[in-house]
């Protein structure tokens, strides 16, 4: 028995939790936590993404706020065109104040809820593939493509935020008082909906990307993580790889983004600011990059923090969030479930006295005599 | 072509900000391979500094030299990013040799840290705590070294370190009871007012040139000659560049790679601080002028590449050159009959935030043809 199987009843504890937590949340929570407990997992989906570049292919992307807000803003303008079919002109009210009379062209699409549900991940899919592969091609990376992907973000925010006559600049497209399927967005019962959907879909998600990232894709993944230039004399082609992998992030980044648009009731520009975007890498490493289970814990329990200690003292977020930073990469590099599944708690047990005998060279002396036996 | 130069010096103005921000920032980067997020807000500290001490000489006894108030601002400002800087490296960076990645965050939270600082801590008791650190830090420098030295080397290490924190103390107070606009703490934004022979503007051949920019040209261009002379003609300034080409070996010929991190990581933060008294000169301060020049820096590193300032110089006249260019729509004003869907495009990112987006575009394409930048480092370590 090895000891990742030994240690395997944790992890498996902690699923039946996760899930039981998800089923009886509706029940227990009120409408407003409810809601809350919601965003958060769209926003775990976008941790996904975040873990499955970073954690497993070593890509740190400063601007998933760019793929998040998109996926949103599809959403939103499904459900803006939508709900506005019997006002002046068939076209969103917001136009008007800036005297636009004929829908953009772009906008044209997004009439059809078929072409809106594709748009959400296949629009940002598409951006990460083309604005990764420009980058990747020419083996830019490492601090290079961050601040690269941190400038990509800002530059997006500034044509959001100042294109008023398409898409509402800084105000943003709200979704709260649209209509779907004939009752408000916003309402409680649409929201329990939402909440259902956005559960189901962490968990599909999460099975995605266990599934990318098990198999030998995965292992393409890890080997660019920890060697590439050797990956490359093994005849691979990383950059391919790359992109394809940025790609599938934006998409999860996407899917995030429309969800939590449709439970926060707004999409702005303020979904790509830089702060944002840096934060969400937070969120992975607190539960520990290369663990999926880690990213979505990590998303959803920072930002229940951030609720709560921003209810509580809202002076002292800042300080904190600045302080889980540099904890979390100088004392705690794998983050929580890295910590427990690596030497984290043996060592902890040792510290305080409770040591157990460890096995590690003898072990690796039985290892090799295995080899060498025929 | 009067039109031209004006278009030209408005570039320049906007480019040697730029400049001295992201020299520091190159430097470093070059030396330690770690980009660092807290760098704005260094400028921010800096910026702060500068309002600080234009507080300090509106006071009665410094009334008559108020004037010179932006001469003092300059070096101090130096002072206080370098230390924070030094400290910075010394606590955070340090710790993260070796995962640039790691660096990138640790950084960014130190700069939430400091965003929130200068909300939540009044600007006086900053000051104080500032200068405890600078003397703490300082007096072992100065003293002579047989002070720390033997039996009574660690009573006389606290005796120092209390001595400090008392002048820190003593400043916090004294600012704090003379001048009550940084006595308490806020989050709104400060104005710095350029003293009287910094206003108005030099007429040369129709044109007005404003004299702060002309002011902040003149100090980019001492910091530029200033750090190509320390490192191309100082000891020190030979030994940073031993350990930017190749830090192992360098180790092994007895450089101290260790002093000269710091050191480098100290001038390049204090950079950022004059480069914040430049900014402090051109708009308000608040805990986040730092961050609106900060991407600009680091496309200036990116298009510039790295250990070459000549990359750098060029790098941030050319990104300021064309924002200003694209930004304030002249290139409808120079050539005024452009056929209509040209002239349709060009106002459409005639505004400084959308000719950030085309900058950008264009840095993009550029890296196509030139990955590396515009002076790539030679040598057989190109995957390092």
């Amino acid at each position: 028995m090895n000891a990742f199987q030994q240690r395997r009843w944790p992890l498996v504890i902690l699923w039946v939790l996760i899930i039981a937590a998800i089923v009886a949340a509706p029940s227990v929570l009120p409408v407003f936590r409810l809601n809350l407990l919601g965003r958060f997992l769209a926003l775990a989906i976008v941790a996904l993404g975040i873990d499955l570049i970073w954690g497993f292919t070593g890509l740190l992307s400063l601007g998933q706020g760019i793929f998040f807000a998109l996926g949103g803003y599809a959403a939103a303008m499904y459900l803006q065109l939508n709900s506005s079919g019997d006002l002046l002109n068939g076209i969103p009210e917001f136009f008007t104040l800036y005297g636009v009379d004929r829908l953009p062209a772009f906008w044209q699409p997004f009439h059809s809820p078929w072409f809106t549900l594709v748009a959400i991940w296949l629009i940002p899919g598409l951006l990460a593939g083309l604005l990764g592969n420009l980058v990747f091609r020419n083996r830019v990376k490492g601090v290079y493509f961050s601040i690269l992907t941190q400038a990509a973000l800002l530059v997006f925010f500034n044509f959001f935020n100042g294109q008023q006559k398409l898409i509402n600049g800084t105000n943003g497209l709200k979704t709260d008082v649209t209509q779907l399927f004939g009752q408000m967005v916003g309402s409680a019962e649409m929201q329990r909906g939402f909440f259902w959907v956005t559960a189901v879909m962490v968990i599909l998600m999460w099975l995605l990307v266990r599934w990318v990232v098990r198999g030998r894709f995965g292992d393409v993944l890890i080997a660019i993580r920890d060697d590439e230039p050797r990956l490359r004399f093994a005849g691979y082609n990383p950059t391919l790889f790359k992109t394809l992998v940025f790609a599938i992030a934006g998409s999860l980044a996407g899917i995030g983004g429309a969800l939590y648009t449709v439970q926060s009731g707004i999409v702005s520009p303020q979904f790509m600011t830089v702060p944002f975007s840096i934060e969400m890498v937070i969120w992975v490493a607190v539960g520990g990059r290369g663990t999926l289970v880690g990213a979505i814990l990590g998303a959803v329990a920072i930002n229940y923090a951030k609720s709560l200690v921003s209810e509580a003292l809202p002076q002292s977020w800042l300080f904190i969030q600045g302080g889980l930073f540099i904890l979390v990469v100088t004392a705690l590099p794998e983050g929580v479930i890295g910590w427990f599944r690596g030497e984290g708690p043996r060592n902890l047990m040792s510290r305080l006295g409770f040591s157990r005998p460890i096995g590690t060279y003898p072990q690796l002396e039985v290892d090799g005599n295995d080899e060498v036996q025929p | 072509m009067q039109l031209l130069l004006e278009s030209l010096f408005n570039g320049v103005a906007i480019g040697s900000v730029l400049m001295m921000a992201a020299l520091g920032l190159a430097i470093v980067f070059g030396l330690m391979g770690v980009i660092n997020l807290a760098h704005g807000e260094l400028m921010m500290l800096g910026a702060y500094t500068t309002y600080v001490v234009q507080m300090v000489f509106k006071l009665p006894a410094f009334q008559s030299i108020y004037g010179l108030y932006v001469l003092v601002a300059i070096p101090l400002a130096f002072v206080v990013s370098g230390v924070v800087g030094i400290l910075l490296e010394r606590t955070v960076i340090r710790r993260l040799y070796g995962s640039p990645l790691e660096t990138l965050l640790a950084t960014w939270g130190v700069s939430l840290i400091l965003q929130q600082f200068v909300r939540s801590v009044p600007l006086a008791h900053a000051a104080g705590l500032i200068l405890a650190l600078v003397l703490g830090f300082g007096l072992p420098l100065v003293l002579p070294h047989r002070f720390f030295e033997g039996a009574r080397a660690r009573i006389n290490r606290a005796i120092t370190w209390a001595m400090s924190a008392l002048g820190g103390v003593l400043l916090a107070g004294v600012l704090a009871s003379q001048i009550s606009r940084i006595a308490r703490a806020t989050s709104r934004n400060v104005d710095v007012t350029a003293p009287k022979w910094m206003r108005g503007g030099i007429e040369w051949m129709d044109i007005t040139f404003p004299v702060p920019r002309l002011v902040i040209i003149v100090m980019t261009i001492v910091a530029v000659v200033g750090v190509t002379w320390f490192l191309n003609r100082s000891v020190w300034g030979m030994r940073i560049r031993a350990v930017t080409q190749n830090r192992s070996m360098s180790d092994c010929l007895g450089i101290p790679t260790d002093t000269v991190d710091v050191l480098t990581f100290g001038i390049g933060s204090g950079l950022a601080g004059v480069a914040g008294v430049a900014v402090s000169l051109l708009g308000s301060v608040g805990p986040n002028v730092g961050g609106s020049y900060i991407v600009g820096c680091f496309m200036v590193v990116v298009l510039g590449g790295v250990g070459n300032l000549l990359g750098t110089v060029l790098a941030s006249f050319a990104i300021g050159l064309l924002t200003d260019l694209i930004g304030a729509g002249r290139l409808l004003t120079i050539w005024p009959d452009m056929p209509s869907p040209l002239a349709g495009t060009v106002t459409f990112f005639a505004t400084t935030s959308m000719a950030q987006v085309l900058v950008f575009a264009l840095i993009v394409v550029f890296l196509q043809f030139r990955p590396a930048g515009l002076f790539p480092q030679k040598g057989r370590m190109v995957e390092a």
